[in-house]
This record gives structure tokens, sequence and C-alpha cells, in this order.
């Protein structure tokens, strides 16, 4: 397959990750949360959740609208204090270290993420996906040029745009856009891919490709998705995490035991799409 | 209670329908009356005093024969010395206003502030510029003098327009950067100030235009009645263009004798405004085309 140097090395790191994580930390979760609460000015969004992300695999985060899966999401990468008046409490661990009070922006270059709409800059395909190394200091081209074409072919996206990465991306069709936007975020070769619903503005067919290329990399990286749609969630995830009403986590574990069997009654009305 | 009335019956609705529809077309047609009216007396009176020599050579025998070229020049001089001087001042507020002030009643404030700036009348600019910039700071009448007011009177309209091309840009431009570990400075330069710039430019188009049709901010500030020569230093004085006009119909001597010369002064001022209009727009539209979202 294409890419394969680069897939060993991430591999490699990946599996050099968990062996760290299970000498020092004695856990194999990459991420966790500990009673963690989030607030928008006086209203909670989320309640004391605890819960580990694990290493491998795909995590998808479910549960009904205003639940505040997003705001869950959004928390690992603290693109939540880009609001004003957001207060939280608890502490959420990445590799060990409090998530909460690092450097944002250095929180980010290990935790990437792709939008709910598809969001290119206005540049070319290759300035695009260029964005993040340039952010962190790289200039050289040839350098460039290799991460670009690294994260495009990690995209899925390589043949169909290599002839042209000076084309607009938003010149792109909305599948081709959001593919753009996932290269984007694998350039700087994070750790952790965080996704809110990359496939909510797509249709069938982007989005069948999309959760193929989702698979494909959660064999490098950790991958951590909210999503509405529960066949996708049963398609793409190993885990699950259901929120409810009043942002609490209900119920994590296993996607196909929280699917055959949920722990409560809320869950099985909510994954029976009973309400929500 | 009248409104229900006509909306409750088809063909009264239908007649009141018609009567807004003329009265909005009467209303549109009207400013192009206005507009058409002002480029026919212009273009009836001045076109024939139009040619190259017009546009090229000093004024001669007080003012009633011979160009407007010192004029030309020095309302080039004054209006980007304006441009340049306010232009930095307001994209660094429009940037602070919309990237980085978090609301709250200082904000407000300012906001009001740059508002009210924007309604003062001309002439207090130019009393201002004459007691600060002039006699406080002894800049004189001069380029330098007349620069600073100008600049001072389009701020808030540059201020204004940068900060509305600013909000345009999707706030998902900002967060797709910042989620990839830019900083927030760095987002903004690199992703949402060149998203803004077609917006910005229109605003700088109009600041242009209405700092070059200006006459009391450079009356006492700036203006020369009339120069043998062009300005050398920001400290000369200068001839500009609207100020030369007001003083050929109100103040030269023989003003009777030179209606033509007037005409063709203020026709060749409309044409600037005009061609940089058009520039702009252009420009603008070729920019929107490259980068649409």
């Amino acid at each position: 397959m294409v890419g394969e140097g680069t897939t060993t090395a991430q591999v490699r790191s990946l599996d050099a990750t968990r062996e760290w994580l299970e000498r020092n930390l004695h856990s194999t979760s990459i991420l966790e949360t500990e009673r963690f609460s989030f607030y928008y000015g006086r209203e909670q969004a989320l309640r004391d959740v605890t819960l580990g992300i694990p290493l491998d695999g795909v995590t998808a985060i479910m549960g009904p609208s205003g639940c505040g899966k997003s705001t869950l999401l959004r928390a690992f990468n603290r693109m939540n204090e880009l609001y004003p008046n957001t207060r939280a409490e608890g502490t959420i661990r990445f590799l060990g270290q409090n998530l909460l009070k690092a450097d944002a922006v250095s929180v980010r270059r290990h935790i990437g993420m792709v939008f709910q709409r598809p969001n290119p800059f206005p540049k070319s395909i290759f300035d695009n996906v260029a964005y993040g190394p340039r952010v962190h200091g790289i200039r050289s081209r040839a350098v460039l040029t290799d991460l670009v074409e690294e994260s495009l072919r990690r995209a899925a996206l390589w043949d169909e745009v290599k002839d042209h990465l000076k084309k607009s991306a938003l010149s792109l069709s909305g599948g081709q856009q959001q593919r753009v936007c996932i290269a984007r975020a694998l350039a700087v070769r994070p750790t952790v891919l965080l996704m809110d619903e990359p496939c909510s503005a797509l249709d069938p067919k982007a989005t069948d490709r999309i959760e193929t290329t989702t698979r494909e990399l959660a064999q490098e990286l950790t991958v951590i998705m909210v999503t509405h749609n529960l066949q996708q969630a049963g398609r793409v995830s190993d885990h699950v995490a259901v929120l409810l009403a009043g942002g609490v986590l209900a119920e994590f574990g296993a996607t196909k035991s929280v699917f055959a069997n949920p722990c409560c009654d809320q869950v099985a009305d909510y994954l029976c799409g009973r309400f929500g | 209670m009248i409104a229900q009335v006509i909306a409750a019956n088809p063909r009264r609705r239908r007649l009141a329908q018609r009567i807004a529809f003329t009265l909005l077309t009467i209303s549109t047609l009207s400013a192009f009356l206005a507009l058409g009216a002002i480029l026919y007396t212009m273009l009836a009176n001045g076109a024939s005093a139009l040619s190259w020599e017009f546009l090229s050579q000093f004024p001669r025998k007080m003012m009633t024969e011979g160009g407007i070229y010192p004029a030309l020049v020095g309302s080039f001089y004054l209006t980007a010395g304006a441009v340049i001087v306010a232009l930095p001042f307001a994209m660094a507020s429009a940037i602070w206003l919309s990237e980085y002030s978090r609301g709250g009643l200082w904000v407000r404030v300012i906001r009001v502030g740059v508002n009210s700036l924007a309604g003062v009348p001309s002439i207090v600019f130019g009393l201002l510029g004459l007691a600060f910039f002039v006699k406080v700071l002894g800049f004189g009448v001069s380029v330098l003098s007349g620069a600073l007011t100008l600049a001072l009177l389009i701020l808030p309209i540059l201020i204004r327009a940068s900060e509305e091309a600013l909000q345009a840009v999707p706030m998902n431009f900002r967060e797709g950067a910042l989620a990839l570990g830019a900083s927030k400075w760095h987002a903004v330069r690199t992703v949402v100030l060149p998203s803004a710039i077609p917006g910005i430019l229109t605003g700088l188009v109009l600041g242009v235009s209405r700092a070059i049709g200006e006459t009391a901010p450079i009356m006492f500030t700036a203006a020369a009645f009339y120069m043998t020569r062009l300005p050398e230093a920001l400290s000369d004085k200068v001839m500009a263009l609207p100020y030369h006009i007001f003083v050929m119909a109100t103040e030269s001597p023989n003003y009777w004798r030179t209606r033509d010369l007037q005409f063709g002064a203020a026709l060749v001022l409309l044409g600037m405004v005009l061609v940089m209009n058009l520039g702009a727009v252009t420009w603008r539209a070729r920019v929107r085309r490259r980068k649409q979202w």
C-alpha cells in the first residue's frame, strides 16, 4: 500500500506509546478524565465525567443533541476555552500529564482535530496541508513536500489531487475538502485525532470513504469521534461512550457489548432511537 | 389596524403592493437621476476644459488659464499621506476589536467612540488640525498637517470597514488554524487577515474617495491658494484639487471667467474617485472569485 514507510513508523510509535503507558502508568488509556465538569457561564454542559480513552482503536462519543458530546471532545484539545465565560472542573490527563494545566498550543500539536463542516482555508491544497508544519517552524520545501504527500496519502486523497496541489482547496467537493482537513490535521503527526461528526455534512459515498480512512488511521493513532449516527458508530468504533442529557456519562465500553447489552434503560432507549 | 384591513382584502393587497413597488422604483430611479444630472452638468460645462495640458500645466494668469497639475499632485500627496498614517492604526484597531476584545463596557464605549468620530463634521477636523498639528505640534500649514488631519477623518471609516471585513471571515477558519497549534496572532496573520483583504480594500477606497474630496480639513492645515512649484518637503504648503475648485469659484478675482476651468477640475476630481472605485470593485471581484466560501 501507499505510504508504507510512514505507516510502519507510526505503528511503531503507537507500540512505543503503548509500552510506555504500561510501564509508567500501568494503563492502556491515552486520555483519562476524572470527575470532569464543564460550564458555559452558569449552564453545566458536562457533569463529573470519568473515563479513559483507550490508546488503540476508534472511540465514539454518542448521545442525544445537547448532551455535551462535542464539549467533551473539544475539551481534549482545549478548544472550549476559545469562548468567553467557560469553566472546567476536575482533571484530564494526557499521557499522565494534566492537560488542563498544559500549554494549549502544544496540546493541540499532539491532539489534532477535524471539524463537523469541512473548513479548508482559502488557500491551495498544498498550503492547507503544510499549514500546521509551517506553524511549528518547518520551512524546508523538501520536508514540507514530503509531509504533504505523506499526509494526503494517509487521508486517501493523494491520487485525486497529486497533479493539482496548487489548486484552491475550496474548489474540491465536500468529501474531498473534509479529507484535506484530515490530511491537514495529520501533517503535524498528532498522537490523537479528534473528529467532530466529520460526516454530517457529507453524502453517503463520501461518508463511506471517510469511515474507511478512519479505520485505517486507527492503526496508526488514537481516534475519538463524535457521532449521532448509530450505524456509523457500529461500523467505525471499537469503544463507545454514551452521554445523556445533562452531560452525564451513562455508559462506556466496547461498542459491541454496549450495543448488545446496554447497561440501563435510558441507554437502551437512546440506542433504539426512542429519543434523541 | 389598517394593515390588517388591507391584508384581509386580496384586491386591495394587490393594489398596496403595486403602490409600494412603484414608490420603490421611483426612489431608486431618482437616485440615478440625481447622479445623471450631476454628471451631465459637469460634462456639459467642463468637458471643453479637459486636455493633456490642463492636467500637466501650472495655472497661469491669475488662475484664469493653464492647468491644475500642482493641485492634482497635492491631492495625491495629501491622500496618500493620510492613508499611510491611518491604515496601520485602523488595521490594528480593527484586529483588536474583532479578534482580541472580549466584549464588555469598554469595548462598547470604544465602538460608540469610533462611530461618533465618523459623524463629526469635517470642518471640526479642520479646526482640530489647525489647533493641534499646525499650532501645538508646530507643523505649520503643511502637507504633514493636512495628511494627519485627513488621516483622522478617514480613521473611523477604515476601522469600521476593516472590522466588518474581519467579522465576515467564518469562525471555523479561526478554529481550524488554532486546532493546528497556531497562536491567535498567527491565525489572524495567516488565515483571517488574508481572507478579509477584499473587504478592507473596499473600506480603503471609501476612505480615499472621502479624503480626496474634502476641503474643510485641509483649508487651514495644508492648502495653498497658489504655488509656483510643487511641494518639496513635508513642511511645504500644497495646492489641492477641492480647495483649488473652491478658490477658483469664490475667491479668484475673475471667477466668472473661469467657469470651464472650475467644472473641468471638478470633473477630474469626480473621474479620479470613479476610477479608484471601479478599480477596487474589479480587484475585489477577482479576489472573491478566487476565494469563495
